[in-house]
């Protein structure tokens, strides 16, 4: 079918069962933009940032399962994107953007708005192409499918300049992609899970350390099978969060800076180690060399080249992870049916350690602590189907340690990149992917400045979300780091609580706003918030001068994590 | 300990920038590189020559493999690899020493591709270690310009079976 290239990336759009894509039009996209409005199936999400429009497509790949789209101009529209898609190229979240591009007979020549998108983007993108022949659109768009959400997620740029956009081409769209390089593992070697599987089974101490890639890969309930038929305790990361049920029994918390104590000795005094799609970042291990040291590593990845990477892995399983932990699973059954017993005393010690060390932090005083809004919150919303984003820093670490979460694809965060801002955008991606769920996010006042103006778009749009705003004035987690380890010296880190006022902003922007100052007020605010279903920010004063405890100070052992000290019982 | 890495690339826009941009963004150092076409069409060789330890071999390797233009990664392990490479070398030559420095280089099988009042151009092909010497020798007649391909290396036929480094472990 005759049509023009715009046409044609709708049309493609369309064969991939695209649903929702994020965006802000400008000069160079305007023919793709005029497509649009000629009509087509996908709903298009006006952002007000090309930054929010490519982390609501993030949050929406994460709370999907599908690939995100976010669509922007050339030049500054294209820059605007390249946060997002670093940060989906650190977390592994499948996107595709579409940039537009100066014609082609002005590339090369500083022309307005022009940037070589491309070359800045090239050290964050699995792949990229700048399509100089219409002709070529189709098989670029399928490819740029096809290489996000295969092999190890993650995000594709596809660069179109507006005179390609207006060429005419013969439409149809490829059902094969033409792509003999791109070749991910597609099964598994049967003797490295026969190894694998004879090592766990024989552990007497073993641990799963489950990331982000058993999400992605689809391969959740193939843990919770190998969990059980092998009796292993699982520890997952920030990114892993939800992989795994949260009130299961085998449960047994988070691993690394601000992880849960018992969570961090387990993983340093395990005996077998098996990371399932997790990475061995350093805000996992601490100092490397100390980690986890008398471990055998077995490590399942999609990704050849994370094993070893960091922390050499003794028995490498790589592949598929629903394939390859389903397959581990069946092996370990075996070895249990044989006699091989589970590793019950080492449970029972993790069990004992979980009781011994449990989070904890000062209560009374005049201050609303932030961890009474996270125990609240989770109280009213557990066992409902509720997505919980975060910024970065302080709340989004006690929202991994307060919020129990029981289904994957409902945390959401920015964990690699660690991008102030995330929050708001993801929150309204994830809306648009599930409408059904409630969404949630949980925001820091620095966060929550950086990308606020996505609040109209959830309001416009019809996308509610309630923020959870953690609010202490201060960019709280640089100001824990600076009373922590730079003598308490306090260099440009008060924000104001006060200013703006978040509830008067939230009403701006189409929104609701709740003040919240006392513990008293915090349950009937978060009540009144769920019943609304419509955009809310609960401004939650809480006491600027709270750290987040637990905490390995970065570049010591994990093992040597700072626990909070109750002044009470400190020695006069 | 050095080696050398040959990749085969699908001939496409940007191929080359990615893996550059890969290797120097992991902190890898490249001691040479040379591209060329290979017997099929649309497809180069890469031919990278590396100083690190084993386990930054396999992450570059692994790496590479990684990007969607590259096809194979081969290291192309000392014996079991021909390895080659092109030098240019501009030499001053006053008359009375150029019989001496012509004779210094035929020692090399090193031709004279050009000729000037003052210097003499030579071509040498050789392994990376004759250019080495050769380049010494006729350092004491003053170098004035030397331009080298870095090395290009093909598989030997009793290593045909080269281990190909698919990045399956």
């Amino acid at each position: 079918m005759k049509m023009n290239g715009a046409d044609a990336i709708l049309r493609s759009l369309e064969a991939e069962g695209v649903e929702v894509m994020f965006g802000i039009p400008g000069g160079a996209i305007m023919p793709t933009y005029d497509a649009m409005a000629r009509g087509t199936t996908v709903r298009h999400v006006l952002a007000r940032h090309e930054q929010g429009a490519g982390h609501m497509a993030q949050g929406y790949a994460r709370a999907s399962g599908k690939v995100g789209v976010a669509i922007a101009t050339s030049g500054p529209g294209a820059t605007n994107l390249v946060t997002p898609i670093a940060d989906a190229w650190v977390d592994s979240t499948p996107l595709v953007c579409i940039t537009g591009q100066v014609r082609t007979t002005l590339i090369g020549t500083d022309a307005f708005q022009e940037c070589d998108i491309v070359g800045i983007t090239m050290p964050v993108v699995k792949h990229s192409w700048l399509v100089l022949d219409v002709n070529e659109i189709p098989a670029v768009m399928k490819a740029a499918f096809h290489v996000a959400r295969t092999g190890r997620c993650g995000p594709v740029l596809v660069d179109v300049p507006r005179d390609i956009q207006e060429a005419e081409l013969d439409f149809s769209y490829p059902e094969t992609v033409d792509l003999p390089g791109w070749r991910p593992p597609h099964k598994v070697h049967p003797l490295q899970i026969r190894n694998a599987a004879d090592r766990i089974a024989r552990a007497e101490k073993p641990v799963l350390y489950v990331g982000g890639g058993t999400i992605n890969g689809d391969a959740c309930d193939a843990v919770r099978e190998l969990a059980e038929v092998g009796g292993l305790p699982v520890i997952t990361t920030l990114m892993g969060k939800g992989a795994f049920p949260e009130t299961h029994p085998l449960f047994f918390g988070w691993p690394g800076m601000h992880g849960t104590k018992w969570s961090n000795i387990a993983m340093n005094t395990c005996d077998v180690l098996v990371a399932v799609g997790s990475r061995f970042d350093d805000r996992v291990t601490g100092k490397l060399s100390a980690f986890a040291p008398g471990a055998t590593v077995v490590h399942l990845d999609i990704d050849p080249a994370e094993i070893s990477k960091l922390r050499d892995a003794d028995i490498p399983v790589v592949g598929p992870l629903k394939l390859a932990v389903a397959e581990l699973a069946t092996a370990v059954a075996a070895h249990r049916d044989a006699g091989i017993p589970a590793p019950e005393a080492w449970v029972h010690r993790l069990e004992e350690l979980r009781a011994e060390f449990p989070l904890r932090y000062g209560s009374g005083g005049d201050w609303l602590k932030p961890q009474k809004v996270m125990e609240t919150l989770q109280e009213l919303t557990a066992g409902e189907d509720v997505i919980f984003t975060t910024g970065v820093g302080q709340h989004q670490m006690w929202a991994m340690q307060y919020l129990l979460t029981e289904r994957p694809r409902n945390f959401i965060t920015s964990g690699g990149l660690g991008t102030m801002g995330y929050g708001i955008p993801a929150a309204v991606g994830a809306k648009a992917a599930r409408p059904e769920a409630t969404v949630i996010c949980v925001d820091g006042d620095g966060c929550f400045q950086m990308t606020a103006q996505e609040l109209v778009t959830a309001v416009l749009d019809d996308l509610p979300i309630i923020v959870v705003l953690v609010n202490n004035g201060f960019l709280g987690m640089v100001t824990q780091w600076q009373d922590m380890f730079f003598d308490g010296r306090r260099s440009h880190v008060g924000l104001g609580a006060e200013v703006p006022d978040y509830v008067k902003l939230a009403e701006a922007y189409g929104g609701v706003g709740i003040l919240v100052q006392t513990e008293a007020e915090v349950e009937p605010a978060l009540r009144a918030a769920l019943a609304l279903g419509r955009t809310v920010v609960i401004d939650c004063r809480v006491d600027p001068s709270e750290h987040c405890f637990p905490m390995i100070p970065a570049g010591a052992a994990a093992i040597d994590m700072v626990e909070y000290a109750d002044p009470a019982e400190a020695t006069p | 300990m050095r080696h050398t890495i040959s990749v085969l690339v699908e001939d496409k826009p940007g191929a080359l920038a990615r893996i550059a941009t890969m290797i120097a963004r992991r902190g890898f150092n490249i001691e040479s590189l040379a591209v060329g076409p290979t017997e099929r069409e649309g497809v180069s060789c890469i031919t990278l020559r590396v100083d690190c330890e084993r386990h930054s071999r396999e992450q570059i390797e692994k790496q590479i493999h990684k990007l969607v233009n590259v096809l194979r990664v081969t290291e192309l392990a000392p014996g079991e690899a021909v390895e080659r490479e092109l030098l240019l070398l501009t030499v001053s030559a006053d008359p009375e020493r150029r019989a001496e420095l012509v004779s210094t280089a035929e020692a090399f099988k090193a031709r004279v591709v050009d000729l000037g009042p003052d210097s003499v151009t030579f071509e040498l092909t050789g392994t990376p270690e004759e250019l080495n010497a050769f380049q010494e020798l006729a350092r004491p007649y003053g170098i004035k310009e030397l331009v080298r391909t870095g090395r290009v290396g093909i598989a030997r036929a009793s290593a045909r079976k080269a281990r190909r480094l698919s990045a399956i472990n």
